[in-house]
């Protein structure tokens, strides 16, 4: 993986994926050991417009690795301003420092990036397209969870017409195998056939569509929540009748199995009731304490800085 | 309706009906300075109906150009007004600088320098994306 750009998470083979899980893991229980690794490393966070929970993560997860990190956030303090292409920007800090982490508003900006750059560039999502650590989140909080990401009966609620992060868990899981997907949303947001039709080409997955969240959520190992949108809808009593169908509350909470997650890619609005936080199946913030360790070792793992005492997972046996 | 047979130069037949112009244009030929004959909307036994291409000249016809465009054409290479080849273009893995991004949020819209490039996603269905954000291709 040393030197590797990640922009979509098809960058990375499976068996990479399970490693950085596993490095995941060993980070979060060998915090002080691994505090040094990336010690005289420099990440550049370059933040075309504002998303400060994924930066600091970012930032954090260098820092607590030993290195340093620079960088802008918001276009309008950058050079982009007097005119500078995404390539020249790249191909100028490559020189700086040793991984770049770019988020940017336009579709395929973390391509052009990686293309342009000579050191690893890793994609903080470009516009609605993707948004790989976030997928690498959501996967760790199911391998914490459950000690494994297959075998598992999934339940993706809300947007799913529009929700990249729900594209991008599906493609990657069906990678995996055995997984069952539980689809609910409503009509006007239903998953786009080519995710459907990925799911259809893995023979170890099967998926169902639904409207009701409460009929199916005590079958659900998992259940992915995203937010409705009110302008994704053509009318508004559409929303209106529509919107409370899919918030989370304690009374479809006790329908849940007791051991079910709850994962939300964050921020939430109101999809998930507060009240939801105190209990124990909710897995959201403990997603975002994933994402700063999957990036942890997706940064040590392309700037070539191994975890001291890390053995690697390969021969080892796999839970997949 | 009477065209006069090419002697030496090619045909591009079954070109779906009313696109031939379009056809062109992707295959960089500029119908005001070549000898070429269009007939759109002609009969076909296959199709219902089809257009035909005819070049009195050793035009060099990217099959792979023409196969993003017109997948179901064919190519006729006649010499002395005989049939001496028939080409039948492949649906290509990659594609590039032939056609341009239709997603407005996509990169290739405002960063300069970088080339349109577009793989094929799904072949029955003759699916393309761009390279860069994964619309699908429109023509």
């Amino acid at each position: 993986m040393v030197g590797k750009s990640v922009v979509t998470l098809d960058d990375l083979t499976t068996d990479q994926i399970l490693d950085l899980l596993h490095k995941a893991e060993y980070i979060d229980s060998h915090r002080k050991q691994v505090a040094h690794t990336c010690e005289g490393r420099v990440l550049a966070t370059l933040f075309y417009e504002p998303s400060t929970r994924t930066r600091l993560s970012f930032e954090t997860a260098m820092l607590r690795l030993g290195g340093k990190v620079i960088g802008f956030a918001g276009a309008q303090l950058a050079s982009v301003t007097k005119g500078e292409s995404i390539a020249d920007t790249l191909k100028t800090v490559s020189n700086y420092v040793d991984v770049v982490a770019i988020r940017h508003p336009k579709e395929g900006a973390a391509l052009v990036a990686s293309r342009a750059a000579s050191v690893p560039v890793i994609n903080a999502g470009d516009g609605g397209h993707m948004h790989p650590t976030q997928t690498l989140a959501d996967l760790a909080t199911l391998q914490s969870r459950f000690g494994r990401i297959t075998n598992l009966t999934v339940g993706l609620c809300g947007d799913l017409t529009f929700g990249r992060t729900v594209h991008s868990l599906i493609e990657t899981l069906c990678r995996f195998g055995n997984v069952r997907f539980v689809l609910i949303s409503p009509d006007e947001l239903k998953t786009p056939q080519y995710v459907i039709d990925r799911i259809n080409a893995t023979p170890s997955c099967s998926y169902v569509e639904v409207r009701d969240l409460a009929s199916v959520i005590g079958d659900l190992d998992v259940l992915y929540m995203t937010r409705v949108q009110k302008e994704r809808f053509f009318n508004e009593d559409d929303y209106l009748r529509l919107r409370d169908t899919y918030i989370l509350d304690e009374a479809k909470m006790a329908l849940a199995k007791p051991d079910m997650a709850v994962l939300h890619p964050l921020p939430r609005v109101n999809e998930i009731a507060v009240e939801v936080d105190d209990d124990p199946r909710a897995a959201y913030f403990e997603q975002v304490k994933n994402g700063m360790l999957m990036r942890m070792a997706l940064e040590s793992s392309v700037v070539g800085d191994e975890l001291p005492g890390y053995e690697p997972l390969e021969g080892k046996e796999v839970k997949a | 309706m009477e065209v006069t047979s090419v002697q030496n130069g090619i045909i591009i037949d079954h070109v779906p009906a009313g696109t031939a112009l379009k056809v062109l244009e992707y295959l960089n030929i500029d119908p005001a300075t070549t000898k070429l004959a269009l007939i759109m909307n002609a009969d076909s036994k296959r199709y219902g109906s089809k257009d035909i291409i005819k070049i009195e000249d050793d035009k060099d016809i990217d099959l792979d150009v023409l196969g993003f465009v017109a997948r179901q054409a064919t190519v006729d290479v006649v010499r002395g007004g005989q049939i001496v080849e028939k080409k039948q273009p492949n649906l290509p893995e990659h594609i590039v600088g032939v056609i341009r991004c239709v997603n407005p949020r996509c990169v290739t819209t405002t960063e300069p320098g970088i080339k349109q490039m577009f793989h094929l996603m799904h072949t029955d269905r003759h699916e393309y994306r761009c390279d860069y954000c994964d619309e699908e291709a429109r023509f």
